[in-house]
């Protein structure tokens, strides 16, 4: 019963990374229809600069900001340069083009930082909550993930329906002509998804880089089950990215913990192809036609 | 008109096959090395570009694919004591038996959906090698002894030439049965459900049967690579042979060489494996470190793939296709070629 609960606390944590991630795919598939295969290399390129500021200042909030901040960078410039030449083209070399990025940024990260793993500080404590004599697998610094992730999923979900920012935002993506007639400048407002997807990005790599350690392919994984978890959700929807995100964290708990973490990739995929096939469009996604 | 085609493909085969011959009688064994390496990448990204070129579905995971085989190959040969044609006759067959429930899967999702599942698959499916490291060897993989060459060669035959030879019979067959697949109706059936679903099914095609087909063929191309790798190559069958790195790289040839073109597999394949050598001796002359020397190959194709799509999205095959085409109407609009220099310029016909 205690690794039940273990298992369920784990899963939570792992799960708010989950969304995170989630939530990155989401901005960016709702902004541009695309999905962001790069995006696991660009939140593993703003953890190093997090890591290389928190060595040199010592600061955790130093590097927590830089990381932020260069996401928003990364994700904006990433859209101006290589995915609005190829905004008409069809849907397969877009998925090119991000790939090529996350092999490109993979090898920069190796050419500086090299290939071998390094550790990666926590912001709080990694020592369980003690309750009654048993102590329990759910840290502070767990606390911390889920709270920041919460916040972040408040966050967007004002952006989106309280700011004259967030509204327009949804405009240029859901009718960008209309949009445009309308005078919604439709170009900023894709490089503002992208840039704010990179943020979130960035932000799920700063979480989990101290439970997965930090290094050029660490964080292959984080972006397979941040697609899962999106396409749970119906990449199309942030609230469902998140409900997504923490039953696909449980569910890999419960394998990890029963069956041995070598299936959880494995997991990960049966849950996606099932979820597939009983509907294609996701769990959380309204029905729509297809155009043809 | 059937019937020629398969003359035709018979005879591209035996040409290929007698150049191929005649190269690895005169090359080094470095070389027949690296002729046995292209040969089994042709065989993956021939399936793969066909794939994506003929029915417009997008395949992350061929890396995976080519593991099957592999491990099919290692098992057999290594545990059961196999020969290695029927141990290659099976992984194609295993090979084609996973491609199944990938292909069912695959044929129901479009684009991002699809590059996911088979990511996850790529990323998923070697993880079984750790999980049952009594069967699959664990990280360390199984090993293989080197193919020996049949005594009637005469025993002092070269290993590396025999190797080179079984990789490019391998891949012959490869090219037959596909060259024949995209020249029938089964290809063009393949053709009008990449180009119009709704119009192919009108027509009386079975899109998601199509569909399916196209992933099953591929993934035993993928298979015969992986079994060629494992059994004559690198005579080893591990995950870290097997990474996403892998099927990205495949993905990387298949779009430089010319989606669709089997002609740009030949290409890609050159790509793939001439590619770590020019990069190792550029870090070589400017004396890089080896953080920089490491990576450089996985770079310079992050930047190729980028440019490609930005660029150049036909590949290598198309540009060989627009100058031969740019040649051709020279030629036919009556342009007469300056005297003197028409034996050295005159193009194909």
């Amino acid at each position: 019963m205690t690794k039940f609960i273990d298992l369920t606390l784990n899963g939570i944590s792992t799960g708010a990374i989950d969304a995170a991630v989630a939530l990155a795919l989401v901005l960016i598939w709702r902004a541009t229809r695309i999905v962001n295969f790069a995006q696991g290399a660009m939140l593993m390129i703003t953890t190093f600069l997090a890591s290389a500021v928190i060595t040199k200042t010592g600061s955790y909030a130093a590097g927590f900001a830089v990381a932020l901040a260069s996401g928003l960078i990364i994700g904006a410039v990433v859209e101006r340069v290589l995915i609005r030449p190829i905004e008409s083209a069809p849907p397969l070399n877009a998925v090119i083009v991000t790939l090529g990025l996350y092999t490109l940024l993979v090898a920069i990260a190796g050419m500086i930082w090299g290939n071998s793993p390094r550790a990666f500080p926590a912001a709080f404590s990694l020592r369980g909550y003690k309750v009654g004599g048993t102590t329990l697998l759910f840290t502070p610094n767990d606390t911390f993930i889920v709270l920041v992730v919460i916040a972040v999923a408040v966050l967007l979900a004002l952006l989106f329906r309280a700011t004259s920012l967030g509204l327009q935002m949804r405009a240029a993506a859901f009718a960008p002509e209309v949009a445009r007639l309308l005078g919604v400048r439709v170009g900023r407002m894709l490089t503002a998804g992208w840039a704010l997807a990179a943020v979130a990005g960035a932000l799920a790599g700063v979480l989990v880089a101290p439970s997965v350690f930090l290094g050029p392919n660490n964080f292959d994984p984080i972006l397979i089950s941040g697609f899962v978890a999106a396409v749970l959700g119906g990449l199309d929807s942030p609230p469902g990215a998140v409900i997504g995100g923490v039953s696909l964290g449980l569910a890999l708990s419960y394998v990890a913990g029963y069956e041995g973490s070598a299936l959880v990739p494995l997991a990960a995929l049966v849950i996606l192809v099932v979820v597939l096939m009983v509907r294609p469009t996701g769990l959380f996604s309204a029905a729509r036609e297809r155009r043809v | 008109m059937r019937r020629s085609t398969l003359l035709r493909s018979l005879a591209l085969v035996l040409a290929c096959g007698g150049v191929l011959l005649l190269f690895s009688e005169f090359v080094s064994d470095y070389r027949n090395t690296q002729l046995a390496t292209g040969a089994y990448f042709f065989a993956a990204l021939a399936g793969l570009t066909v794939l994506a070129g003929q029915s417009g579905q997008i395949s992350l995971g061929h890396g995976a694919l080519m593991a099957v085989g592999a491990y099919t190959v290692a098992l057999l040969i290594g545990n059961e004591g196999w020969a290695l044609l029927p141990a290659l006759i099976v992984a194609v067959a295993v090979a084609l038996v996973v491609g199944v429930p990938v292909g069912i899967a695959g044929s129901r999702l479009r684009g991002p959906y699809l590059a996911g599942a088979t990511l996850a698959f790529a990323v998923g499916l070697p993880a079984l090698a750790d999980r049952f490291p009594a069967t699959f060897g664990g990280e360390n993989g199984l090993t293989l002894n080197p193919p020996t060459p049949p005594s009637f060669l005469g025993s002092s035959f070269d290993l590396f030439r025999w190797e080179a030879w079984i990789a490019c019979a391998g891949a012959l067959v490869v090219l037959f049965v596909l060259y024949n697949l995209i020249h029938s109706g089964v290809g063009r059936s393949l053709r009008a459900v990449r180009d119009d679903e709704i119009a192919a099914s009108l027509c009386g095609l079975r899109v998601g049967r199509m569909k399916t087909l196209a992933f099953i063929i591929s993934a035993g191309c993928a298979g015969l690579g992986g079994g060629l790798l494992a059994a004559v190559v690198d005579q080893l069958a591990s995950p870290g042979a097997f990474t996403i790195q892998l099927s990205l790289f495949l993905l990387a040839g298949v779009v430089v060489g010319g989606l669709g073109s089997l002609a740009g597999a030949v290409w890609g394949a050159a790509l793939l494996v001439l590619l770590p050598n020019w990069t190792n001796d550029l870090a070589h002359s400017f004396s890089l470190s080896t953080k920089v020397s490491a990576n450089l190959p996985l770079a310079i194709y992050g930047v190729v793939l980028i440019a490609a799509m930005l660029l150049w999205p036909t590949g290598i095959q198309g540009g060989v296709r627009a100058l031969a085409g740019l040649i051709r109407t020279r030629i036919a609009s009556g342009r007469r070629w300056p005297l003197g220099a028409s034996g050295a310029e005159s193009g194909p016909h």
